[in-house]
């Protein structure tokens, strides 16, 4: 399937959140595609964005089914969380699964006043209550296939489909 | 034959030593250790991952330190904790081990930490639950008798790692009574596995094992020979009680010889990290002075271990 240039996507992005975050928001990006969106929307929006990470593997609901995935990241959030407005990052909104499970992290380093949800690519699908405040692009996929950010040499962003494991 | 530590998969389902356990699995479990780590720096140190889950701490030996550690790892993952004091319960009874087990099993016991005087034990458990089906009944060994202490064996090469980074270039001592640690068995295992080019044995005749040089060790009976330009000094705990029969002429004479100063510390690299897995004999295997001192991880070791055991009881319950 034809799927939208990841830099076009993110420029799109940016410009849907200028001007509407909180100009001292946090941005907290999901590993792993999450992260590298986070880092590059912390450097194109204006304000005071400090930039964190969450790995959720320790909170996802799968875990009786699939195990640990074999590379943990350490979750990285050098700023208060109580009180703060934090913009959740990720790299493509499907189930809401693993937003659920960064919220519940989230909470276990402090009460936020507001959590917000920014994304690249929304592909529908949804399994639980949970909507992008921000989307780069909304698309229509086939659920069998999974939609994968990566990055090339020159760290350009690439969006990408493979067959679904799950 | 299967290593029985392993399932269908190939993924580790129980824990029972370090020894014939791939380098890959040992990496894994050290790099899953980093980010619990972490966890115990956060206002909330739990995680929902074995929420539901029960784990039964099954010691048949008494151990303060790894049964408490084993038990918050446990809890920071969230499952519930059931302590068995076995000296007084059932077997003093006539009740069997694996009878017990089943009992608990039937209780839907999820895991078992188990530390026993007699080695095999917990192989003993993990080929019974195995040969029930109850695939989904994980076994972690806290500790059998001289034979193995994996746990403790991954959280030195935590502690290693996290100090010194890459195992290729290390010359490694572990001092005293190889004889009766399980703690060395271990840590050896573990090292040569993950490619530590030069790992010594530093004791006495009478505390080191004939056999030990077959695992690719280098015997040292002079301690200061032993430690000349060493990157980690191991001390362990001189085990009085396990000893029958006139081992050492004494623990002062032993200090003399094997007792970690300053003085023959002074012969290791300068940046050298001292460890020790506890409890320490202060004044017999190591002295105040080195054991408070700069070089010591001994405390580093002891929270280190809380987050290793996390990554082990997760890994093992998820396959």
């Amino acid at each position: 399937m034809a799927l939208p240039d990841a830099e076009e996507t993110l420029a799109a992005l940016a410009d849907r959140m200028r001007g509407a975050v909180a100009f001292d928001a946090k941005f907290v990006g999901i590993y792993s595609g999450g992260a590298w969106i986070a880092e590059r929307l912390a450097r194109s929006i204006d304000g005071d964005h400090a930039v964190g990470f969450i790995d959720v593997s320790f909170y996802r609901d799968d875990f009786s089914r699939k195990g640990l995935k074999p590379e943990v990241k350490r979750t990285e959030l050098p700023f208060e969380v109580e009180g703060a407005t934090i913009v959740l990052i990720d790299d493509v909104l499907f189930t809401g699964r693993s937003v659920r499970a960064a919220i519940n992290e989230l909470f276990d380093y402090g009460r936020p006043a507001r959590i917000e949800l920014a994304v690249l690519v929304d592909r529908g699908g949804r399994e639980l209550p949970i909507e992008a405040t921000y989307a780069g692009a909304r698309l229509a996929v086939a659920r069998h296939l999974s939609i994968v950010l990566s990055r090339d040499g020159g760290g350009k962003l690439v969006l990408g489909t493979e067959a679904s494991g799950a | 034959m299967r290593n029985p530590q392993l399932n269908a998969a190939g993924d580790l389902t129980h824990l029972l030593t370090l020894e014939g356990l791939p380098a890959e699995i040992i990496l894994r479990v050290l790099d899953t250790a980093v980010p619990f780590a972490s966890i115990a720096e956060r206002e909330v140190k739990k995680v929902p991952l074995l929420r539901g889950r029960s784990v039964f701490n099954l010691f048949f030996e008494n151990s303060t330190r790894t049964r408490t550690t084993f038990e918050i790892a446990a809890k920071r993952l969230s499952a519930d904790v059931i302590n068995l004091n076995i000296g007084v319960s059932s077997t003093s009874k006539g009740e069997t081990l694996l009878d017990t087990v089943d009992n608990l099993v039937a209780m839907n016991a999820d895991m078992f930490v188990v530390r026993h005087a007699q080695s095999g034990a917990p192989h003993l458990i993990a080929a019974h639950l195995n040969r029930m089906g109850r695939t989904h009944v994980h076994v972690v060994n806290a500790g059998d008798g001289r034979h193995a202490h994996p746990t403790q064996g991954l959280l030195d090469l935590f502690t290693i790692r996290h100090y010194k980074k890459d195992f290729r270039n290390l010359v490694v001592a572990i001092v005293g009574d190889v004889l009766h640690s399980r703690v060395a068995r271990s840590l050896i295992h573990g090292l040569t596995t993950l490619g530590t080019p030069e790992v010594r044995v530093i004791g006495p005749k009478t505390l080191i094992p004939t056999a030990v040089s077959s695992l690719g060790v280098r015997v040292h009976h002079d301690m200061r020979e032993g430690l000349a330009g060493c990157d980690v000094v191991v001390m362990l705990r001189l085990q009085s009680e396990r000893m029958r029969g006139a081992l050492l002429p004494s623990t002062g004479e032993y200090f003399k010889h094997y007792g970690l100063t300053g003085e023959k510390l002074a012969v290791a690299k300068g940046d050298a990290i001292v460890m020790h897995p506890g409890p320490m004999n202060r004044g017999v295997e190591i002295e105040s002075a080195v054991a408070d001192g700069e070089r010591s991880v001994i405390l580093p070791q002891v929270t280190f271990g809380i987050a290793v055991r996390m990554a082990v009881l997760s890994i093992v319950a998820g396959a």
